[in-house]
């Protein structure tokens, strides 16, 4: 028979597994580049920073790191339901883990939407006029950081999402290890855990350091 | 060879354009990005004669001075962005590492596709900015506070310039998991051909350097649109910071350019001196340490930007200690030449000429990472000089090199040698012609992205521009002679060459399938007595 093109995509798990960890080293390489600001502006202007993060809801704060932290162990449970073949109660974790990225952003929502109430949003009067330099830099950064993280989340959220409908269209009685999807409920973890753990960065970096 | 094994890459597969452009086969995307990558070139060419068109007399003008900021800007977004740094890998690393690894395709073929999409959607929102806000005139390198205030569409270029990079880094990392996990049986590490390496430790340059650019740029853009002040002084931020993660990236992409360069080189001067290249293992190596030290060196560009003393005689230092690796490979192919049968061939005459205009670049380099002379030559034409001798004079006349190379096994015909040869004299001599006269210019103190200059710099800048004549001479010949091959070309044999490297094991072009049976390796990548090419 004639080679058929993308006949020779083959499924190779150590491969998928070093290029998603490739990719992950790439995100935290571009987080890397704000949190290298945040080192620089914070040894710079020490006091200023010390005192804009009163500003933030630290008990939201803390809510919102709870919210995460539980979806990354239901992440982890989705993960092992497949890998023994029980696709039914995967998907039941993987539509809990994704109730939690909603949660998650439903309070930064909140919490944003109050900020910017106050007129503490960049380029507003309100921070021009009554804050200091380090002040405004401490919010620039804030909305910058937690902002590019929220995109991450509603994109793992979708991510997720995917997976779930691969999981449910899985053909009864086949084994998931076989076709792939194994590796693709792992890498798509892999994911979900990475988001987490700037976020476990970014929380006592703007919330606690007060 | 094509009867024996059936049909050829291009005969399979789906017909038409969408054969292409949705096609996931690495042969078909590395030309794919061949085509698209020369398209930029000659917009970017045009570009640069503008500008020497400009600077041929003083006070002599075709355009206005903020036209000519646009110009540069958009000639070097072209040439950086579109050119060198999707550069080799992007054609020959995905036409040949599959081949030379002895691989079917590369790990992750859709990936692959994917990143040619990313790049012509990147480079597409690049020129969309001459219908929308207006082309940037900040200069490839986006300086802050400028790039914030400027009121031409910079958002757009930046944003262009990040969807690049993202596809920059699909590619690096989808030649790091191949040559991790499809190398052929036996084929170990060591018996890897160079080009391969310079393609291994690019793609970690690609993964590990263009994110921190990624955010950079989008730090601009967030900048332009929230006024977020990270890099405005009015509300509080540092321009130096800006630069400092700006060339934490794009120093190392530099040697994203210049490796995969030099791996092709590694490949064209064993097989024209029909000799196995001398010190294999420390070319090898030297990639890599030019990798990890090409990333400590990236305040060079700063010298004048105000940075303490230290650290400034600390970045002269590593500077200093790059040109270490880089020049065991000069000595490495230098050797391998020596007592070789040397065979004359245009990709060779190529090699040559690239590892003198590298070395004149390189040399250059020095100068300027000297902290008293880089003073005085910072920012002058001394610095066009140098880098157009280290892009243009190394990787494009690599890239022009590879591609005469490898022509006959992508495309299965036989260029003329004759006009070959006479295009590359031409492009050689106006090249130099071009920008030797700069350096002088440069010493002297003529400053660089200016449209007009005082008169006493006359002499070196027209010369400059008659070269400049010269050597879009020689390219249109090298094009018309290639472009003539593809259709009247004889028919090219498997191995014109007589390589030694498996990619040319197959037939020429190879089949879907790349081989027939999957190649066993047996011998090392340069063995020409074992594979009966040169009589032991
Ligand atoms: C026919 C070929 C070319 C000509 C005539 C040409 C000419 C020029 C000129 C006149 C400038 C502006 C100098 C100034 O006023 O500061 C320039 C800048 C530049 N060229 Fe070329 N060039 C050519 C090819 C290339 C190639 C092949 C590359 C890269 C591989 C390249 C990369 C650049 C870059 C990065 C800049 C700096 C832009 C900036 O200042 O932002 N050029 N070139």
């Amino acid at each position: 028979m004639e080679p058929v093109e993308g006949s020779h995509e083959h499924s190779d798990y150590i491969g998928a597994k070093i290029g998603m960890w490739l990719f992950l080293f790439t995100e935290v390489l571009l987080f890397g580049g704000l949190f290298l600001c945040y080192a620089v502006y914070r040894h710079r202007y020490a006091q200023d920073f010390h005192s804009a993060a009163h500003e933030l809801n630290a008990v939201l704060g803390c809510v919102n790191t709870l919210v995460l932290l539980t979806s990354s162990l239901t992440m982890a449970l989705a993960i092992s339901a497949l890998q023994k073949n029980r696709p039914g109660l995967s998907r039941f974790y993987l539509w809990a883990t994704i109730g939690c990225a909603v949660i998650f952003l439903g309070i930064k929502y909140v919490e944003w939407g109050a900020k910017i109430h106050h007129g503490i949003y960049p380029g507003s009067e309100h921070l021009m006029a009554n804050f200091n330099p380090g002040e405004r830099l401490f919010f620039g950064l804030y909305f910058s950081m937690t902002g590019l993280h929220g995109l991450h989340v509603i994109i793992g959220g979708i991510v997720l999402l995917c997976v779930e409908r691969i999981v449910a269209k899985l053909p009864r009685g086949e084994d998931p290890g076989e076709s792939g999807t194994v590796t693709i409920i792992e890498n798509a973890g892999l994911y979900w855990h990475l988001v987490d753990i700037i976020w476990v960065y970014l929380f006592p970096l703007y919330y606690l350091l007060t | 060879m094509t009867e024996e094994t059936g049909k050829s890459f291009y005969e399979t597969g789906r017909p038409g354009i969408r054969g292409w452009i949705f096609s996931t086969d690495h042969k078909r995307i590395g030309l794919l990005y061949l085509t698209s990558m020369l398209t930029f070139f000659t917009v970017g060419v045009c570009l640069g004669l503008t500008m020497r068109l400009q600077l041929m007399f003083p006070g002599h003008s075709i355009v206005p001075a903020h036209v000519y900021n646009s110009l540069y800007t958009l000639h070097g977004v072209i040439m950086i962005f579109l050119f060198v740094i999707p550069g080799l890998p992007a054609v020959f690393g995905n036409f040949m590492l599959p081949l030379m690894l002895g691989a079917e395709d590369v790990a992750f073929p859709r990936i692959n596709l994917l990143s040619w999409w990313l790049f012509v959607t990147g480079a597409g929102l690049a020129l969309l900015t001459i219908f929308f806000g207006g082309l940037p005139d900040t200069g490839w390198t986006f300086y802050a506070p400028y790039s914030i205030r400027s009121g031409q569409n910079v958002s757009l270029a930046v944003f262009a310039a990040f969807i690049l990079g993202f596809s920059s880094i699909l590619t690096g990392l989808n030649f790091v998991v191949t040559i991790h996990r499809l190398r052929a049986k036996g084929m170990g590490w060591f018996k890897m051909p160079l080009f391969a390496w310079g393609l291994y430790a690019t793609g970690w340059i690609q993964i590990l350097a263009t994110p921190v650019v990624g955010i950079t740029l989008l730090l601009i853009l967030v900048e332009r649109i929230f006024h977020i002040g990270l890099f405005d002084p009015t509300i509080g931020g540092d321009p130096v910071l800006y630069q400092h993660l700006f060339w934490i990236y794009s120093h190392p992409a530099v040697y994203i350019m210049i490796l995969p360069a030099m791996g092709a080189i590694s490949e064209i001067v064993p097989t024209f001196s029909r000799r196995t290249i001398f010190g294999y293992k420390m070319i090898a190596f030297s990639s890599m340490a030019i990798a990890i030290v090409g990333y400590l060196v990236w305040g060079h560009h700063m010298f004048t930007s105000g940075m303490s003393n230290t650290a400034r005689a600390v970045f002269s230092l590593l500077t200093f200690l790059v040109a270490i690796p880089t020049a065991v490979k000069v000595f490495n192919w230098l050797a391998t030449l020596y007592k070789g049968s040397i065979v004359l061939q245009t990709p060779l005459l190529f090699a040559l000429s690239f590892i003198f205009l590298f070395s004149i670049g390189g040399f250059t380099g020095l100068i300027q990472g000297a902290l008293s002379t880089d003073i005085h030559l910072h920012d002058t034409t001394f610095i066009v000089a140098h880098f157009h001798y280290t892009m243009f004079g190394g990787t494009g006349f690599a890239f022009f090199g590879a591609l005469h190379y490898w022509f006959p096994k992508m495309f299965g015909r036989m260029y003329k040698e004759k006009p070959a040869k006479l295009g590359w004299l031409l492009m050689f001599l106006g090249f130099n012609f071009l920008y030797f006269p700069l350096f002088i210019a440069g010493f002297m103190g003529q400053p660089r992205r200016y449209y007009d200059y005082l008169p006493k710099f006359a002499v070196p800048n027209l010369v400059s521009t008659i070269g400049s004549w010269i050597l879009v001479a020689g390219l249109i010949v090298l094009a018309v002679n290639l472009i003539r091959a593809l259709r009247f070309g004889e028919k090219a044999p498997a191995n014109p060459w007589k390589a030694a490297t498996l990619e040319w094991e197959t037939s020429s072009p190879p089949p879907l399938e790349n081989f027939v049976e999957p190649p066993v390796v047996t011998q090392g990548p340069y063995d020409f007595v074992g594979k009966g090419l040169v009589k032991g």
